[in-house]
């Protein structure tokens, strides 16, 4: 058989601008999203070297980790500043900026692809690790530092070592009441968070061609989350469905020309993958993280693990730090942890379908007493079409809390932090040590799952909520 | 960037695993525009427990970090490795890295790294020691006097020792750059 090209090496050969034996390859970058923490340190750098943005037409900025999910003026000085900061930085370079108040402002991986900017076969970087979401849509996308974005700004390149790839084949169909996010859980659990180091995941199997793009933007966005550098999936007609009509996806003839390009970045057959790796997705059960990191997670049925059971040195003081920190003992049925905070929201679940599901399972219930739940929309445009539908009503009469779109309290550098020692089910993707708030402690879980913690006041398998909350 | 050849200094131990930037530098630190002065926020959370290992006296003025495997892994905030550097360290030992931690320091002229994890665990009982770490001939010596050569990509090596920017290396090839956008119209 002859050796076919993946989708990852279709894109990357198609990008090389200069290759040389001995050096990286220069890689053309097609789409640069920006936002206010890691960029300004890089527009500094610009400034002091007197370069320009060489194609402030594929630049483009958004603030999302600093802004209030609240209405209001910013009191936070830092924060302010910052906002401010890439505000000048964009009149000044000609970058074109979706700010606060602007309408098409969100989390940066929730508005590329919403605004159709984000489109398969492209080249996208991203000054934050989440950048994997965008290949969903069968793009090469991958988060970088501020000096690569510094250098991306001055040369819309960047040099890079060709990383390994890996075929992650989830087999079999996905079971009813599961999601994308157990999925992603389930994978990061099974390969664990160093698994991807240095590799470039393809998605494949049946499951994930049932998913919609939000699900698959759910499972991209988590590439990171096991190491790995990006994780990609082939577009189809799910993902051409999703682009058609967005702002920014092209129009009349131009479409039809795109549909053919696009059709072309699936992956041949007889590809030589570095690695494979099989994931039984009818295995799965919905998932809820323990630990300190996304692979520390149970099934829902499951238990705490005991220390005690692993082998490896290195594992077993982790997990004792872990279980320190999250304050559980060996063996506790996951089922019984109880939580003080719920937090729907992130760049991995803010998107429409998560609020409706979340909503699905909030409707006409409320909220445990003791329990503060936030809804957080991944953007203005979100939030916009989940009030015309009426999730909003849903969530407040369930006595959720709605707000506007920011990356809120996925990573507390706004107002939305958990206080020390609060345990929250949060809908985002890192559970490190305080990455909600100094001391708070999170476990991921998906939407539905969420909002039925948010019911029972413990976690509860939402697939048996309505046999009716667990009395506490 | 400066350029790095060859560095002696006390080695400091985190024998943890996984450890992610969030730790190295929690994120109320990530509001500062400036580039500078991230130093005294290093592991700032952890620091506060009178028991942190880096807390240690021995470990005062470490210039080289011995740490756990899949170091660095998570957010791509390059705030970690600017901490780092600004915090006295110049190379940091590991078994494994993230790999945009990794590329952050690589671009920074922070130098990280890999090495099997038994030599790491063997290194780690130099910690409050001298040891130095030399780019050049790829080795560290350790005070038994044993050198243990490192592998290096030769390309990022060259760049380290010679403190070359990035970008410069890149805008020289310009006219590749501009004709590829030509061709693709
Ligand atoms: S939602 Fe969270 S993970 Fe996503 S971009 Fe914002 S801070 Fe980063």
């Amino acid at each position: 058989m002859t050796v076919g090209k993946s989708l990852f090496e279709k894109i990357w050969d198609a990008h090389v601008v200069h290759e040389a034996k001995g050096e990286p390859t220069l890689l053309y970058v097609d789409l640069h999203l920006v936002h206010e923490v890691t960029s300004p340190q890089a527009f500094d750098g610009l400034r002091l070297a007197g370069r320009a943005v060489r194609r402030p037409d594929l630049t483009v900025a958004t603030m999302d980790h600093n802004v209030p999910t609240l209405p209001g003026p910013i009191e936070d000085p830092l924060a302010r500043a910052q906002l401010d900061a890439l505000r000048r930085n964009c009149e000044e370079f000609d970058v074109r900026l979706y700010a606060t108040g602007s309408g098409r402002e969100g989390i940066v991986h929730v508005i590329g692809p919403e605004l159709g900017l984000t489109q398969p076969g492209m080249t996208i970087v991203c000054g934050d690790s989440h950048t994997s979401t965008h290949g969903a849509f069968g793009a090469l996308a991958f988060g970088v530092g501020t000096s690569e974005v510094e250098h991306v700004l001055a040369a819309q390149t960047l040099p890079l070592v060709k990383p390994e790839q890996t075929l992650v084949r989830f087999d079999g169909s996905l079971p009813p009441g599961l999601t994308p996010k157990d999925v992603v859980l389930g994978m990061i659990g099974q390969v664990g968070v160093a698994g991807g180091v240095g590799h470039v995941f393809e998605y494949a199997g049946e499951a994930i061609r049932g998913f919609s793009m939000e699900g698959r933007m759910t499972l991209c966005n988590m590439s990171i989350e096991a190491g790995a550098r990006a994780g990609m999936v082939a577009p189809d007609d799910t993902t051409f469905g999703y682009l058609e009509r967005r702002e920014f996806a092209p129009t009349g003839g131009e479409w039809e020309r795109a549909l053919d390009r696009w059709r072309a970045f699936a992956s041949d057959d007889g590809v030589r993958y570095d690695r494979e790796i099989v994931v039984d997705v009818e295995a799965l059960e919905p998932q809820v993280t323990w630990g300190t990191n996304p692979g520390m997670v149970a099934p829902v049925g499951g238990v705490v693990p005991d220390p005690a059971q692993y082998a490896d040195p290195d594992d077993r003081g982790a997990v004792e730090r872990a279980l320190a920190y999250m304050a559980l003992e060996p063996g506790t049925p996951i089922g019984e942890i109880r939580i003080d905070r719920v937090f729907i929201g992130s760049c991995t679940n803010a998107r429409i379908e998560d609020l409706r599901a979340a909503a699905a399972v909030a409707s006409g219930k409320r909220v445990a007493p003791g329990v503060t739940a936030l809804v957080v929309p991944g953007s203005a445009a979100v939030k916009r079409l989940a009030e015309e539908e009426g999730l909003d009503r849903v969530f407040v009469a369930a006595g959720f809390e709605w707000r506007n779109a920011g990356c809120s309290m996925c990573l507390g550098m706004n107002p939305d932090v958990l206080q020390p020692g609060e345990r929250c089910a949060s809908t985002s993707n890192r559970n490190f040590e305080g990455r909600q708030g100094r001391l708070g402690r999170t476990h991921l879980v998906s939407p539905a799952m969420a909002a039925a913690a948010a019911i029972a006041g413990h976690f509860v398998d939402v697939r048996e909520l309505d046999v009716e909350a667990v009395p506490a | 960037m400066k350029p790095f050849t060859r560095r002696t200094a006390v080695a400091a131990v985190l024998d943890r695993a996984d450890v992610d930037t969030d730790q190295i530098m929690p994120k109320q630190f990530l509001k500062r525009i400036e580039r500078t002065g991230f130093g005294e926020f290093l592991f700032f959370d952890w620091a506060m427990d009178p028991g942190f290992e880096l807390n240690r006296p021995e470990y005062r003025g470490a210039g080289i970090l011995l740490a756990g495997r899949n170091f660095g892994c998570g957010s791509s905030r390059e705030h970690a490795p600017w901490g780092l550097q600004d915090g006295g360290f110049d190379v940091v030992i590991a078994p494994s890295f993230g790999d945009i931690f990794r590329q952050n320091c690589i671009k920074i002229g922070l130098v990280p790294i890999a090495l099997p994890a038994a030599q790491v665990k063997r290194l780690q009982q130099f910690g409050g020691r001298e040891l130095t770490v030399d780019l050049e001939q790829q080795t560290i010596e350790d005070p038994s006097g044993e050198l243990t050569p490192f592998p290096f990509d030769a390309f990022e090596r060259h760049r380290l020792l010679n403190g070359l920017d990035d970008i410069g290396l890149t805008l020289e090839h310009e006219d590749a750059i501009t004709a590829f956008e030509a061709a693709r119209g």
